[in-house]
């Protein structure tokens, strides 16, 4: 399709502002009288708050208020960032209170303090008196499982959120039949989000008596309901505002910091409380990746047809349920439309543990699966000699193909060409020639892992994206979204969709960035990589209202039919003699200011999108491993994606090479690190977690395969979080391909690879005498 | 306000630098990170906090021409220097050629580590000196970033460092 605006590399609409310092992040409003807010954190993974006295602290000169449980109401309530579910039998777990007075992690929040400066803040802090009953802990999902096990919360038993699977076909009848049956473990490590903004909030009460508070997250209508559920407010007295977001990555998909800032500004009669965690809080009580343990079993055929497959998942929830058991049941779907499977069981089990609360995070635990799975696949195909590329191409799915259980449709399948593509970007039959009977300790090799993944959540959860358009005077639009740019760009791919439906420049539409729930459209936010797809569908139909009423205008003006004009750059046009009847500048004229038919364009419309489009990809890797150290070196990596129509391909590159990058982090360098007695974080800085910086990063190649799914605006499908699923794999299988051992769990950090290496006999005694 | 700590130190001084080409004389408190005194008192929001010790690189700033993380960096130190923060670059609307890569090249996402790498950048450019591809990630690998995987920052410095090359070899000083 030919597009003016759409596919083009159009400059982001806030690079300017961003880059000469004016866009404004939470931290960067200030308010008269502003105060600070700080939490009291636990010591201890598991105890109860025998006796709490803030008396000293509330003395203390330029303390405010001091909160502790007993001063917040006894709501408990869900944290997750999804639509409310009207079926209370799906609403998010409720198992979170403000503050707490049984501490379930190290850094659990027992209390507050609202003071005039931070340094009076923190001071108080250390006035207040706490007595805990020191529990006993558990921190991985087994133990908490065990029976005896303490339990987390009194209405789980065995400390299990949720066990809740799905399955189709006869799983076990696959099994007795197969000819092969092949099983493998795997496990990922906790990891975190590390947006370099931190989370942060800022709350006051306004001069009609409404709840403001200003928030770095992606979801701002959301944040508006938890806020008055948790403190027992009615949701329209509670207003929120998003700024630009400093990075969220799903983090920000929680409401975290809101709930408490708020509070803080209720005990201060009001007044303006910021409550801005320190990195050290980022890492210990916002939210994490869900830590993993997989294990699967699969039936198939002597040749590599694949049958059945029975999936275990344990998946470490930490403290909280948070996102829950709804990261492992939307994770473990995303398989099914990529590899044709005659019947799945899939077995989830959440668990609650004394570890820092695990959430969204880029990806929603697809990451974790795939992970497993391609390590897995490249596992059968080690042993039954296969080609790990034609395994995969033997078992995809059809174009065409209806997910049993959601009943989405594959509209758009561009995998077979994204395979295609990698091989011949990294050249991979030459590559596997030259790095035959490698000898040394430097050894190179290939790998590869595919994904798939879906555009939103439909049909587990409501779509539902807001739209507003108002032409101004000079024909310009102002377009309003509920959606949340968190530094993705979706507002920029929004003004395109508008600017191209409308015959506009990008300059002439004025996207409004910042959401305040008074004032834009409802939407549910930043997640699921939903926006371009749920949103872009509100925006193309409000853009087409519009369209329709400027049409009417000039018919008005002309005496055409609105079906023999079109709108071009910036004029109205007579169809089939591509003359310009008027200007785009003369109908909005006459739509403000006709003494008779004055009635101003505007389309105030939203979209309950009941479709999905799966998206596809592939990350082609080569690495050299040392075995003398056990570093990894990521030499060439190529990661491309069916993601439909690219609206710009600019924007597009960008989130592959962050997406990437969080996932070469996974594999081979990032997790937290706790005390295995006594549940401390002991690497909650970005000093001792190690971030990849710029030097640990390698050349990171984007593709695309553009394929046209006809749900999607213009032919668009989801990218945001794709690109974090398949490299860690990829990379995995690379190191398989390159010294022959298997590595089960992430990341590969130097020292488990050496180990691993010098057991697996690959340390000549020479080079071990030399270490 | 108290002019002595709690340890009888004299607690307040006062302060006189030049911020982004103007002069600057206010009154801090010893303890105040240079970060604290230009974003709560001087307002210039445009430099970030992102880990207040050292470690991410968003509250970078050019004091006298060279990038320090001012999270880390009392504010007393600065007296008498030249401090320039992102809010300092651009003259009447019109953005630096460093800038204009940072746009161009599509190095910027959330925006929350640009306003760090684009001084550090500036002062590699403002060095005048040639940097390999190598070089430049080791002169920015102080910053961190999640968004971008580091690829479109380095491609903007170098162009702008490559562009800062012609123009001197057209107009060498």
């Amino acid at each position: 399709m030919d597009h003016k605006i759409v596919g083009k590399n159009t400059q982001r609409l806030d690079a300017v502002a961003k880059v000469t310092g004016r866009a404004m992040y939470t931290d960067d409003f200030f308010e008269r009288d502003m105060l600070v807010g700080k939490v009291l954190r636990s010591p201890h993974a598991h105890a109860r708050v025998t006796r709490i006295d803030a008396s000293k602290a509330k003395a203390l000169p330029g303390v405010v208020a001091v909160l502790t449980p007993a001063d917040l109401p006894k709501i408990k309530f869900a944290t997750a960032g999804h639509p409310w579910s009207l079926d209370p039998g799906h609403r998010d777990v409720e198992d979170r209170l403000i503050l707490t007075d049984k501490a379930r992690f190290v850094g659990d929040a027992i209390a507050a303090v609202v003071a005039e400066d931070l340094l009076t803040a923190e001071k108080a802090l250390h006035l207040i008196e706490v007595e805990y009953e020191v529990l006993p802990h558990v921190l991985t999902a087994e133990d908490a499982m065990q029976e005896g096990a303490p339990l987390l919360h009194e209405n789980r038993p065995g400390n299990i959120v949720s066990s809740f699977g799905v399955q189709f076909g006869d799983v076990e009848a696959e099994f007795q039949n197969a000819e092969v049956i092949f099983e493998g473990d795997y496990e990922t490590s906790i990891v975190q989000h590390c947006h370099i903004e931190s989370m942060s909030a800022y709350a006051f009460v306004d001069s009609d008596g409404r709840v403001v508070v200003n928030s770095s997250t992606q979801i701002p209508h959301i944040v508006r309901r938890i806020v008055a559920q948790a403190l027992g407010l009615s949701w329209g007295r509670v207003k929120v505002i998003k700024p630009y977001i400093g990075g969220g990555f799903g983090n920000k998909q929680d409401v975290v910091v809101e709930p408490l800032t708020a509070a803080m500004s209720l005990a201060a009669g009001g007044r303006p409380v910021r409550y801005c965690m320190t990195r050290e809080e980022v890492f210990i009580d916002t939210r994490t990746r869900h830590g993993m343990k997989l294990h699967l079993k699969t039936a198939l055929s002597r040749d590599g047809k694949l049958q059945g497959i029975h999936m275990q998942v344990l998946s470490n929830t930490g403290a909280y349920a948070s996102h829950g058991h709804s990261i492992a049941m939307s994770a473990g779907g995303k398989f099914r439309p990529l590899y044709d499977f005659r019947a799945i069981k899939y077995e989830p089990k959440t668990v609650y543990t004394n570890l820092p609360v695990a959430g969204a995070m880029r990806g929603y635990g697809t990451p974790q699966i795939f992970f497993a799975l391609e390590s897995h696949l490249d596992d059968i195909a080690r042993k039954l000699e296969l080609d790990p590329i034609e395994l995969r191409r033997k078992n995809l799915i059809k174009l065409g193909h209806q997910d049993p259980l959601t009943k989405n449709v594959v509209r758009s399948f561009g995998i077979p060409e994204c395979i295609e593509k990698g091989k011949e970007l990294i050249h991979w039959e030459e590559k596997k020639q030259a790095h035959q009977g490698q000898t040394g300790h430097l050894r190179r090799g290939l790998g590869m892992a595919c994904f798939a993944y879906a555009s939103g959540t439909h049909p587990v959860a409501l779509e539902l994206a807001g739209a507003r358009i108002v032409m101004n005077q000079d024909g310009s639009v102002t377009l309003q979204v509920g959606a949340t740019e968190i530094g993705q760009g979706s507002d920029t791919v929004f003004a395109q969709i508008t600017a191209e439906t409308l015959g506009l420049p990008v300059d002439m539409v004025h996207v409004v960035t910042t959401q305040d729930t008074d004032i834009t459209p409802f939407d549910s936010g930043a997640y699921a990589s939903r926006q371009t797809f749920v949103t872009g569908i509100a925006v193309r139909k409000a853009a087409l209202e519009v369209r329709q009423k400027v049409l009417e205008v000039a018919a008005r003006r002309t005496g055409l039919a609105p079906a023999e004009m079109d709108l071009r750059d910036r004029m109205i046009v007579e169809t089939s003699l591509g003359r310009t009847v008027c200007s785009l500048g003369d109908v909005a004229m006459d739509s403000f200011y006709d003494r008779l038919l004055a009635a101003p364009i505007t389309s105030d419309t939203s979209a309950n999108v009941r479709i999905n489009a799966m998206s596809y990809g592939a990350t082609f890797v080569e690495v050299e491993v040392d075995i003398q150290t056990g570093r990894v070196e990521v030499t060439e990596l190529w990661n491309i994606h069916d993601s439909g129509t690219i609206i710009n391909p600019k924007l597009a590159e960008g989130q592959v090479h962050g997406g990437v990058s969080m996932s070469l982090g996974a594999a081979l360098l990032e997790q937290m690190l706790f005390d295995p007695v006594t549940g401390k974080p002991l690497n909650p800085n970005l000093l001792d977690y190690k971030l990849p910086t710029v030097l640990d990063t390698p050349k990171i190649n984007a593709a695309f395969v553009e394929t046209f799914d006809a749900a999607g605006t213009f032919g668009s499908k989801s990218l945001g979080e794709c690109p974090t699923i398949s490299p860690a794999p990829a990379v995995r299988n690379a190191v398989m391909d390159a010294t022959g051992v298997a590595f089960h769990k992430i990341p590969l950090y130097p020292q488990v690879v050496f180990e691993k290496f010098r057991e697996a006999g690959l340390l000549a005694e020479r080079s071990v005498q030399h270490v | 306000m108290l002019t002595k700590n709690a340890a009888g130190v004299k607690a307040r001084k006062r302060l006189c630098m030049t911020v982004n080409g103007r002069a600057v004389e206010i009154e801090i408190d010893i303890r105040e990170s240079l970060l604290d005194v230009l974003r709560d008192r001087l307002q210039f929001t445009g430099v970030k906090q992102g880990c207040s010790v050292g470690e991410c690189g968003a509250c970078t700033v050019l004091l006298d021409g060279t990038p320090v993380n001012s999270c880390i960096y009392l504010a007393a130190w600065a007296h008498g220097k030249t401090v320039v923060t992102i809010e300092g670059l651009a003259q009447d609307g019109k953005l630096t050629p460093v800038q204009e890569a940072f746009v161009d090249e599509g190095a910027i996402q959330c925006g929350f580590c640009t306003p760090g790498v684009v001084l550090s950048t500036t002062a590699m450019v403002d060095s005048g000196k040639c940097f390999t591809h190598d070089e430049v990630r080791r002169e920015l690998s102080g910053h961190l970033c999640r968004c971008t995987g580091y690829q479109k920052i380095v491609d903007a410095a170098e162009r702008a460092l490559r562009e800062a090359e012609i123009a001197a070899d057209e107009h060498p000083v």
